[in-house]
């Protein structure tokens, strides 16, 4: 899923103060899983929202609405019955669904509430971890099913670099050592060979060759 | 007269090669480069120019070794792949062998967030093993990466480095020899402290058939103090420093510590010449580099041939 993290609230209400009416649009998908963007964090946010700028005794008229996918067309356009009625739009979904929704309605100001962050797992309650750079030629099966692009800190394809200690990497000493896991990993299955050969450079074109990336899919087409 | 690479020739004569690393400044300043080259220049055979070690803003590691050049050294460039592309990168390698620098030490680089650019994009576009293959492929094939043919190929003598005291210890040595089947010629190590550990590593490089294949530098530091050493011990991966050697420094008042530390490093090296498949010894005396001739005199490693 794609994770994100929701701004400070100081950062939020300073890219909000020309606006008087607003409408904050939540994200039913990635960053409902991941707790930032949600029914409830939407809830949350308002009220936070509300109860600030009646403190400071300001008058702001929020609303709010959590689509099923912020990056989905039929999704999006449920805003528009509501799209007259407010003077700026605080998304609460990624970078993608911040976008999605400005290309369908231009005149519009909308903020991002959220910080988009990465493609990763919901590890445990509470915890995500990065896994994916989503380079677009996936090689996982090479390296024990443990993407050393995302996961060493300095992306090796033939490593472990001379900072792992004690299978942590001495960038971040709570992180696990993604070289240490691949070793250890194939070591345990007898499939240390694999790492016999050296990994020619990678293809960074497949990442960011052109610049953005689309998919053509002439068969998904009307 | 065209210039050769001195290290290659001392490793080739089959002589114990000695040398030193070179911290250039932090500043546009050649004097500091050339001050360094000379207190190094008649004690050790070739001088290692750090490439912005630990991420920290330096004076170039190219524009270092183009100095020493002229001052009549024999430097090694150290290039890290954190700060370059692989345009960059095999530019600069053009660049060098131009300048008539003739050693490359591939190094993919201490991680961006430990110096005084936390903020800037780490590059790693290539890491360290495909740089070495790629120097290699420029020198011996005379193109670049995608097949285009160079005019003039350049001369390198290849280096990479290796830490024996890195986890998964397991892998260490068969990581070497993946350097070295990657096309690197010379190799460095981390700091020797703990020679035991030190020792069965080279076994297994022995037993799988590499020390025959590549030179091997055995890396030393010498240490100022306890301080210094405990430091090290507790707070940089991958630097293995025994109890005994702690106790050691901590036996003797700590004025004498230095003395001790350098004593360390000269039984240090003693005891590398012994070791069957090290061809070397590399001295990293940080910001201390008037150490270095009083280490290689200890070690009886003076004069340096003449080649």
């Amino acid at each position: 899923m794609i994770t994100a993290e929701r701004k400070p609230l100081p950062e939020i209400k300073e890219s909000i103060s020309p606006y008087k009416k607003l409408l904050i649009v939540g994200c039913g998908t990635c960053v409902a899983e991941c707790a930032s963007g949600g029914e409830k964090e939407v809830a949350l946010l308002a009220s936070a929202l509300r109860m600030d700028a009646k403190k400071e005794g300001r008058r702001v008229e929020i609303r709010e609405i959590t689509l099923d996918r912020q990056c989905v067309y039929e999704f999006i356009d449920q805003l528009t019955a509501l799209i007259d009625q407010c003077d700026a739009i605080l998304s609460l979904g990624c970078g993608a669904g911040v976008q999605a929704i400005a290309e369908i309605f231009p005149k519009i100001h909308i903020v991002p509430a959220l910080n988009t962050t990465f493609i990763g797992q919901t590890r445990e309650a509470g915890l995500w971890v990065e896994n994916c750079r989503a380079c677009g030629d996936c090689k996982l099966d090479r390296f024990a099913d443990v993407c050393p692009i995302t996961r060493c800190a300095k992306s090796l394809f033939n490593g472990p670099c001379g900072g792992s200690k004690g299978g942590y990497c001495e960038v971040d000493p709570e992180t696990p050592c993604a070289w240490h896991l691949i070793v250890t990993r194939l070591e345990e299955s007898n499939r240390l060979d694999k790492l016999g050969s050296v990994q020619p450079p990678a293809n960074w074109s497949k990442k960011e060759g052109k610049g953005p990336r689309k998919i053509v899919r002439e068969d998904q087409r009307n | 007269m065209k210039p050769e690479s001195r290290l290659r020739k001392i490793l080739a004569a089959g002589q114990f090669a000695v040398t030193a690393e070179c911290g250039p400044p932090k500043g546009a300043d050649p004097e500091a480069v050339r001050k360094k080259g000379n207190l190094l220049k008649n004690c050790v055979d070739s001088v290692n120019v750090t490439d912005n070690q630990t991420g920290v803003v330096r004076l170039s590691s190219l524009a270092s070794c183009a100095i020493l050049r002229e001052e009549g050294l024999d430097p090694v460039l150290q290039m890290v792949t954190r700060d370059r592309n692989r345009i960059a990168l095999q530019s600069d390698v053009l660049g060098a062998s131009a300048l008539g620098i003739r050693n490359i030490l591939c190094l993919s680089g201490d991680h961006q967030s430990f110096g005084n650019q936390p903020e800037a994009k780490g590059v790693f576009d290539i890491d360290s093993t495909q740089f070495i293959h790629l120097v290699r492929q420029m020198r011996d094939e005379g193109t670049i990466l995608g097949g285009d043919k160079l005019t003039q190929p350049p001369e390198l003598f290849i280096g990479a480095v290796e830490n024996p005291f890195a986890d998964p210890r397991s892998y260490r040595a068969r990581r070497l020899g993946k350097k070295v089947s990657a096309g690197a010629e010379f190799i460095q190590t981390q700091c020797i402290y703990n020679l035991p550990y030190f020792k069965e590593w080279m076994q297994q490089v022995r037993d799988l058939g590499v020390d025959s294949k590549v030179y091997i530098l055995g890396g030393v530091t010498p240490l100022k103090s306890v301080r210094m050493a405990e430091y090290m011990a507790n707070n940089v991966a991958g630097i293995d420093i025994p109890a005994e050697i702690i106790d050691r420094l901590k036996g003797v008042p700590s004025k004498d510590q230095k003395k001790e530390g350098l004593k360390i490093c000269v039984e240090t090296i003693a005891e590398l010449r012994e070791i069957k498949g090290i061809h070397g010894v590399h001295i990293m005396a940080i910001e201390w580099e008037e150490a270095v001739a009083e280490i290689v005199e200890g070690a009886k490693l003076l004069p340096r041939p003449v080649l």
